[in-house]
């Protein structure tokens, strides 16, 4: 592929909802987006075929483009002229809902959670950890791993060189479980070992013949040692190769693709791994999609993924009702709304989750339920983006198993430099102002953070991308994908409604910001400003509490956002009083038209 | 050609219907190609492994996990009674004696001698698989199941709970936009499959549930009654296997919908005869309509156009959001740029004309085709 000549990239992703299709030409030496085209995806019947969805949306990009990109239903490749073809075509895919598996470990709060960390790196929703100190009875075990029907399940526990005994116990309630793949009979199930390798030969003997075994390196050979990445890559791969294949169409789709098909979460994680290591910065990127919200963070250089499975914006939109609760999806609606016809909207878009707001309202309701997805996302993320136990110092093993607290989440909000958002609700969000509310509703940042994003939600095609043609991927990447929307200074602090909480020096003026204000200041795209965050005394915005803090601020094409709203954020019970404020706040940063 | 983002449900008069009828594990099929079966008849059996009850036999006995076999009276493969004796002790002087008996009927299945325990596993469950629906068997899956064709009244629902049922079709509303409550189910409507108009709330299922209804299919219910009923609300519409006592499907959507006319009137044309009832819905990857099936024996199905057409003026569709949620009308204009909606967003929309000869513009994500 270095060899040939790439002048024109197709590149698809198939969402649970939508497939997209991004057309990428070189002009004059630089890489530039030509044009999207987007249709719904097609896994149900009457289709049951994912590529006539890719189909589908590739027409569209030959509609928009005037181009010939098809003849019936194969991709013309290489690119002929200017008009036709294309001479390179790659695809991503989170359609099918993704990997669904089960992790195991000896110890609940040690080797358990580092295989729960591998599985969500590699991408997959951790169905259920099960570990020998859980307090389950083996029975209970066994009926779990049953009733589940995990697309994998990943297996670890015990040093290398320590005691076996435990870990086997675990294969062996595997084992007697008897565990069926989700999709028909005719294969086994994918077990991956990474525990004890002297456990090995007793794992073969109990999981061979009734599972489809994969050995891999321990992914804690040592109490203060991670080495997640072999068994991250055996989940990947196995993935491919097992799970994605059952969906319907895929193995059509797999042939037309020069690289294999990368799962979305995957390739969007690359693409904030590049950022934070070109930028040197910590960023947090959030791709909240149909059925499942990914959150990728890179804090101290260490890069974590998760997957909330569960929250979406379509087909999982009622599970963010049901975890979030009907209150606190209503907190963030500027109107009053009918319990009732609230729960009946949510239903009704999660039985046809391809609708669109058509209303101001509608689209009220619908961010104000991205907002709850969000934050509950970024919950799950924290607990999982966390130190590793045992890492400051030496242990003996019973320290390690007498040891009760989690480690602190490597998630900090004040050093946190940037934010970039992808998925549907944020890229298609029809103001960017909206889209920089809701990641500073979702996330709440502390201090100063920049914020981003995906301009029409190609993070996953440019992942993919940078793994065959880096440089189209960068350039399209830099100046087609990524809106810098400006940046967001948030004080931590609180303090009573009216008095001063912050003042920000530019070059050319001063802003006196009281509490529960939110002030927007234009700074545009490419702008940068020097600026001087002096906040009274309870407030810190990253220099200590009533400490100044001299910096430079980048504009975007929201601005400059002052949300002094305070951190903790909370908002009145008192409905009356919480719409009056979230009016107040829609109106001072544009939020949406001058009739609401 | 334009695309409709939501291909509509199926509402067929008279059609092919095949059904797959699998076994979880493989097994015996019963039936061979040509029977013809009823919904009931039993196709093919198998035995599920019972299940596993592990026994820490080193534990229990105190010694170590390698020296367990020496005071096993079975071993692996021997059948077993609840209260056999399993392993014991020595004691001391005959006395004194552990004596380990096994808690379950069934299997020694295995041994370890790492870890001590022992497996034992109860007797197979046996797993029969009807045919649903009355029909011929077209297609022998050997050792898993069959596929069971017939032609029939097929109705697909928009979202359902409970599983497969059967019954006798049987309308208890006169129009699509009735309310169905509580007095109207009665105690003869057991194993009926009643038809309603537009909406059922929670205390109208408790009662078909009590007096043994088989399904219920309406045009809507809120989401609350849905909570109410079932006692927990649902999170992702993966339904089906509920034990609430009646199958439910609704047709069109959450809140009071009316039934869409086609629908209620196809339905209530099969007043009376048998048919098939599965409530089950998953809307993901490999999605799942609930559905009605009302074989029509003797009958030849009716030619249908296969290909799926995409949206042309005078097409018919359905408005499937707010604004307008239910209204039919007919394609009358698919302007190819982008336009701008209420919400500021920019996308593609049509003119519909509605059955009152009102126009409208809507986004092409918010309609779906009627699939004659």
């Amino acid at each position: 592929m270095g060899n040939k000549e790439i002048n024109a990239i197709l590149a698809t992703d198939c969402g649970s909802t939508t497939t997209k299709a991004i057309l990428i030409e070189k002009k004059n030496g630089e890489y530039r987006l030509v044009v999207r085209g987007e249709a719904p995806t097609t896994v149900e019947a009457p289709f049951e075929d994912v590529t006539k969805g890719v189909l589908n949306a590739i027409r569209e990009v030959e509609e928009l483009a005037d181009k010939e990109i098809l003849a019936g239903e194969k991709i013309i490749t290489p690119r002929v002229g200017e008009r036709k073809g294309v001479d390179l075509y790659i695809s991503t895919s989170s359609a099918g809902g993704g990997l669904q598996m089960m992790v195991a470990g000896v110890v609940k709060t040690m080797t358990a959670e580092s295989a729960a960390r591998a599985a969500l790196g590699a991408g997959a929703i951790v169905m259920e950890t099960i570990a020998s100190n859980d307090g389950r009875l083996s029975y209970e075990k066994i009926e779990l791993i049953r009733k589940l029907r995990p697309d994998m399940i990943l297996l670890s526990g015990g040093i290398d060189g320590g005691t076996v005994k435990h870990v086997v116990q675990l294969a062996e309630i595997i084992g007697a479980a008897d565990p069926k793949p989700r999709f028909g009979t005719g294969y086994n199930l994918p077990v991956i070992y990474a525990g004890n390798k002297d456990a090995r030969d007793s794992i073969k003997e109990n999981l061979e013949k009734k599972t489809d075994l994969s050995i891999v390196d321990n992914l804690r050979p040592l109490l203060e040692m991670e080495n997640l990445e072999p068994a991250r890559r055996e989940i990947h791969d196995l993935f491919m190769e097992h799970v994605m294949a059952h969906a319907p169409g895929y193995k059509k789709l797999m042939n037309w693709t020069e690289v294999p098909i990368m799962p979305t979460p995957g390739a969007v994680g690359l693409l904030i791994k590049t950022i934070a290591e070109n930028e040197k910065i910590q960023v947090i990127g959030v791709d909240i999609g149909g059925a499942t919200t990914d959150i990728f963070s890179v804090f101290q250089k260490i890069f974590n993924r998760t997957v909330s499975a569960n929250l979406g914006m379509s087909y999982s939109i009622s599970n963010v009702l049901a975890e979030a609760g009907v209150e606190n999806i209503m907190r963030w609606v500027p109107f009053k709304v009918d319990r009732k016809y609230l729960r009946n909207m949510i239903k009704n878009k999660m039985i046809r989750p391809t609708t669109i707001p058509q209303t101001l309202k509608g689209l009220q309701l619908e961010q104000a339920i991205a907002r709850e997805a969000l934050r509950l996302a970024f919950v799950q993320h924290k607990s999982m983006a966390v130190g590793l136990k045992g890492i400051q110092q030496e242990r003996t093993i019973s320290d390690a198993f007498s040891q009760a607290a989690t480690g602190a989440s490597l998630v900090d909000m004040m050093h946190l430099d940037l934010v970039v958002g992808s998925g549907g609700a944020l890229s298609h969000a029809p103001r960017r102002n909206q889209a920089a509310f809701m990641v500073i509703d979702g996330f709440l940042p502390e201090g100063v953070t920049r914020l981003a994003v995906d301009s029409i939600f190609m993070m996953p095609q440019l992942g993919v991308l940078s793994t065959v043609n880096e440089k189209a991927a960068t350039e399209v990447f830099d100046k087609d994908c990524l809106i810098r929307l400006g940046t967001c200074i948030a004080p931590v602090g609180n303090g009573k409604e009216g008095r001063p909480c912050v003042t920000v020096s530019l070059e050319d003026k001063k802003i006196e910001v009281n509490y529960r204000d939110m002030v927007l200041i234009p700074l545009g795209v490419g702008e940068k400003k020097e600026a001087i965050i002096t906040p009274t005394k309870s407030f810190d915005v990253g220099a200590g509490k009533g400490k100044q803090l001299k910096t430079l601020v980048d504009g975007g094409i929201v601005g400059l956002i002052i949300d002094a709203r305070g951190r903790p954020f909370e908002l009145p019970e008192d409905d009356s009083k919480r719409i009056e404020l979230l009016t107040r706040w829609n109106n001072a940063l544009a939020i949406y038209p001058e009739k609401m | 050609m334009a695309h409709a983002y939501t291909p509509g449900l199926k509402v067929t008069a008279n059609s092919i219907v095949k059904k797959e009828r699998r076994l979880p594990i493989k097994g015996k099929v019963l039936v061979k190609v040509g029977d013809e079966v009823t919904a009931s008849n039993i196709v093919a059996t198998t035995s599920l492994p019972g299940d596993v009850e592990p026994l820490n036999l080193a534990g229990k006995l105190g010694v170590p996990p390698s020296d367990i076999r020496e005071y096993l009276v079975k071993t692996e493969g021997d059948s077993l009674e609840e209260g056999e004796i399993i392993a014991q002790t020595r004691g001391l002087f005959g006395l004194f004696k552990t004596v380990i008996k096994s808690p379950i009927k069934g299997m020694l299945e295995n041994i370890s001698d790492i870890t001590g325990q022992l497996i034992l596993r109860a007797p197979p469950k046996k797993v029969e698989i009807d045919a649903y629906t009355d029909g011929k068997v077209v297609e022998v899956i050997e050792n898993e199941g069959v596929v069971i064709e017939t032609v029939a009244t097929f109705v697909q629902g928009i979202f359902g709970i409970g599983g497969e049922a059967k019954g006798v079709i049987k309308k208890i509303a006169t129009s699509p936009d009735d309310i169905i409550s509580t007095d109207m189910i009665k105690k003869e409507h057991e194993g009926k499959i009643l038809i309603g108009g537009s909406f059922v709330d929670s205390n109208t299922l408790k009662q078909a549930a009590n007096y043994g209804v088989s399904g219920i299919v309406v045009g809507g219910i809120d989401d609350q009654d849905l909570r109410n009923f079932l006692g927990y609300d649902i999170g992702v519409a993966i339904t089906g296997s509920e034990d609430i006592g009646v199958t439910l499907v609704i047709t069109e959507g959450f809140g009071k919908m009316d039934m869409a006319e086609r629908t209620f009137e196809l339905l209530c044309a099969q007043d009376g005869k048998k048919a098939s009832i599965n409530g089950a819905t998953q809307i993901r990857a490999g999605v799942l309509r609930p559905e009605i099936v009302i074989p029509l024996p003797g009958e030849k199905p009716e030619e249908i156009e296969q290909e799926s057409k995409g949206l042309e003026i005078g097409y018919p569709i359905r408005v499937i959001r707010e604004p307008h949620f239910g209204a039919m009308g007919k394609v009358s204009e698919l302007p190819p740029e982008l336009q701008q909606i209420e919400t500021e967003a920019k996308v593609r929309i049509l003119g519909v004309e509605l059955e009152d000869g009102s126009k409208i513009a809507l986004p092409r994500a918010n309609v779906e085709m009627i699939e004659e």
